[in-house]
């Protein structure tokens, strides 16, 4: 029933391994991007409360092939920015973990803000009548207990993230929903066995992190 | 002047679509006349054709809801010698995916969408034809040239993720050359605007199909290389070898009468396509 899979023609570990560098260089960037966020929704600066907001607000009502589409198309092809990437493969990988980054940040930034209010509000005053500034009740205070209570949303997020990685094949990042096209095109007669092949090698990366985390989850938590 | 061009072109247009259904309309009577007891069941039921919805210049749907292309002209042809008026047709989208279970599971009564007969596909579906022989080909900005298959490896190509053009690319003729790949060509078009590719590869017909839109016209021109062919054939149910059969025999007439040519000119003729001589019929057993 498998005999389609021709390892030596279609590089299956390979195509899967870039699913794997696209899905953390993501989750990285969104992490840094998504905690900015975060933090300037719950600034007392009215103008960054009103970016954070315009911004989680735009970014995570486009389409998530729009943002991929639109990173080649518009930054790379139109505006020549290629994020200092040699050659196609390169700049397109760059370009779509700069794409799948800036979408996830708009989510982290939500998950993080309900952390956020998971902490009592009694606890940021303590740290203001003790004189800290805002940066340090956030970061010192406020942030820790926030990440420890919103792992497994995050948990969420870093799923939906591995597989909307499948997006960047719209500008041929060579993952495994683009070996999935090549071979759909060749295997014609074996579609259904393809795709259980992909669904499988998505499970396989997903629901390890989905355990390990819902454990991690529990064990960090801020009992209160 | 560019009024009077394009209502020229507009007066042109309509000449050739009216000429175009009148021999359709003759044809069909000549179906219906010849087909006698097969026309039995074919008189008043509907066709079921799978094309492409999005393919400039093969099968497209216009705004007003109506596809115009080559492939459209091809089925309709086909559909009339089989007895069904051009208003008996039920068009319905065949993405290239799904093309082999639409036939399977009986969703279409036939497939006219740009489909190559390959041995893999042949395990699934039968085929007619085939009909057109597609050279894969290079779309070039019409200031450009390229003349021989060495020079490909210098270039920076554009083409659809994981399609055979694509695939050909980096096995077969240019390992070097850069490739860009996306979703659909559209999205290449800009590129090759831009001067980010410097060329959009896949076959000629569906090359010349995105040349002669109006959008584009004059901006693109084909390179005119032929680096791999294929050969468009009409998917038909496994082994209904009567109905491949009639379609051959459809095909056959189609070239004979002129009809094939007049297709070919009306669809490709403004990329600067120039057609070979119509395919032999090969799938006959």
């Amino acid at each position: 029933m498998f005999e389609f899979l021709d390892l030596e023609r279609y590089d299956l570990l390979g195509a899967f391994w870039v699913t794997v560098q696209l899905a953390v260089y993501s989750a990285i960037g969104s992490l840094i991007l998504g905690t900015v966020l975060a933090a300037m929704r719950v600034s007392p600066v009215p103008v960054m409360r009103g970016f954070g907001t315009a911004y989680v607000n735009v970014v995570r009502n486009i389409p998530l092939t729009v943002v991929i589409v639109f990173t080649s198309l518009g930054l790379f092809q139109t505006l020549g920015i290629a994020l200092g990437g040699e050659g196609f493969t390169e700049t397109n990988f760059r370009l779509a973990v700069l794409g799948l980054a800036t979408y996830t940040a708009a989510f982290v930034c939500e998950a993080l803000r309900s952390g956020i209010n998971t902490v009592p509000v009694g606890q940021a005053e303590a740290g203001r009548a003790l004189g800290l500034t805002f940066f340090q009740v956030l970061t010192l205070i406020v942030l820790p207990q926030a990440f420890r209570a919103v792992v497994a949303p995050l948990a969420n997020v870093l799923i939906a993230l591995t597989k909307n990685t499948t997006v960047a094949s719209a500008i041929g990042v060579a993952e495994a929903a683009y070996l999935m096209k090549s071979m759909v095109e060749n295997e014609s007669d074996a579609l259904l066995p393809i795709f259980a092949v992909f669904a499988f090698g998505f499970i396989v990366l997903t629901l390890p992190t989905g355990l390990l985390l819902g454990r991690v989850s529990k064990r960090v938590a801020v009992k209160r | 002047m560019n009024f009077r061009k394009a209502s020229a072109l507009a007066a042109a247009v309509v000449a050739l679509s009216l000429t175009a259904t009148a021999c359709g309309s003759d044809d069909g009577g000549d179906g219906a006349g010849n087909g006698g007891g097969g026309s039995g069941d074919g008189g008043g039921s509907t066709v079921t054709i799978g094309i492409k919805f999005d393919q400039p210049g093969l099968g497209l749907q216009t705004p007003d809801g109506d596809f115009e292309g080559f492939d459209v002209d091809v089925a309709t042809y086909v559909a009339n010698e089989l007895g069904y008026d051009a208003e008996d047709i039920e068009w319905k989208e065949a993405i290239s995916a799904e093309r082999e279970n639409m036939i399977k599971n009986g969703d279409v009564d036939f497939v006219v969408a740009t489909y190559s007969i390959t041995d893999q596909r042949k395990e699934e579906v039968s085929f007619a034809g085939p009909y057109f022989i597609a050279q894969q080909d290079l779309l070039i900005r019409a200031d450009d040239e390229v003349t021989d298959v060495e020079q490909i490896n210098d270039l920076n190509l554009c083409s659809v993720a994981g399609s055979t053009s694509a695939q050909n690319v980096a096995e077969k003729f240019a390992p070097d050359a850069e490739l860009q790949e996306y979703g659909g060509y559209s999205e290449c078009l800009t590129g090759l605007e831009n001067k980010a590719v410097d060329a959009l590869t896949t076959d000629d017909a569906i090359l010349a199909g995105y040349a002669s839109q109006d959008a584009h016209a004059g901006k693109f021109k084909l390179a005119g290389l032929e680096l791999n062919p294929e050969h468009y054939g009409i998917g038909v149910p496994k082994d209904d070898t009567e109905l491949r059969d009639k379609i051959n025999a459809a095909l056959e007439k189609m070239v004979e009468d002129g009809s094939w040519a007049r297709f070919v000119e009306t669809h490709f003729g403004p990329a600067g396509y120039e057609a070979a001589d119509a395919p032999e019929i090969t799938e006959t057993d």
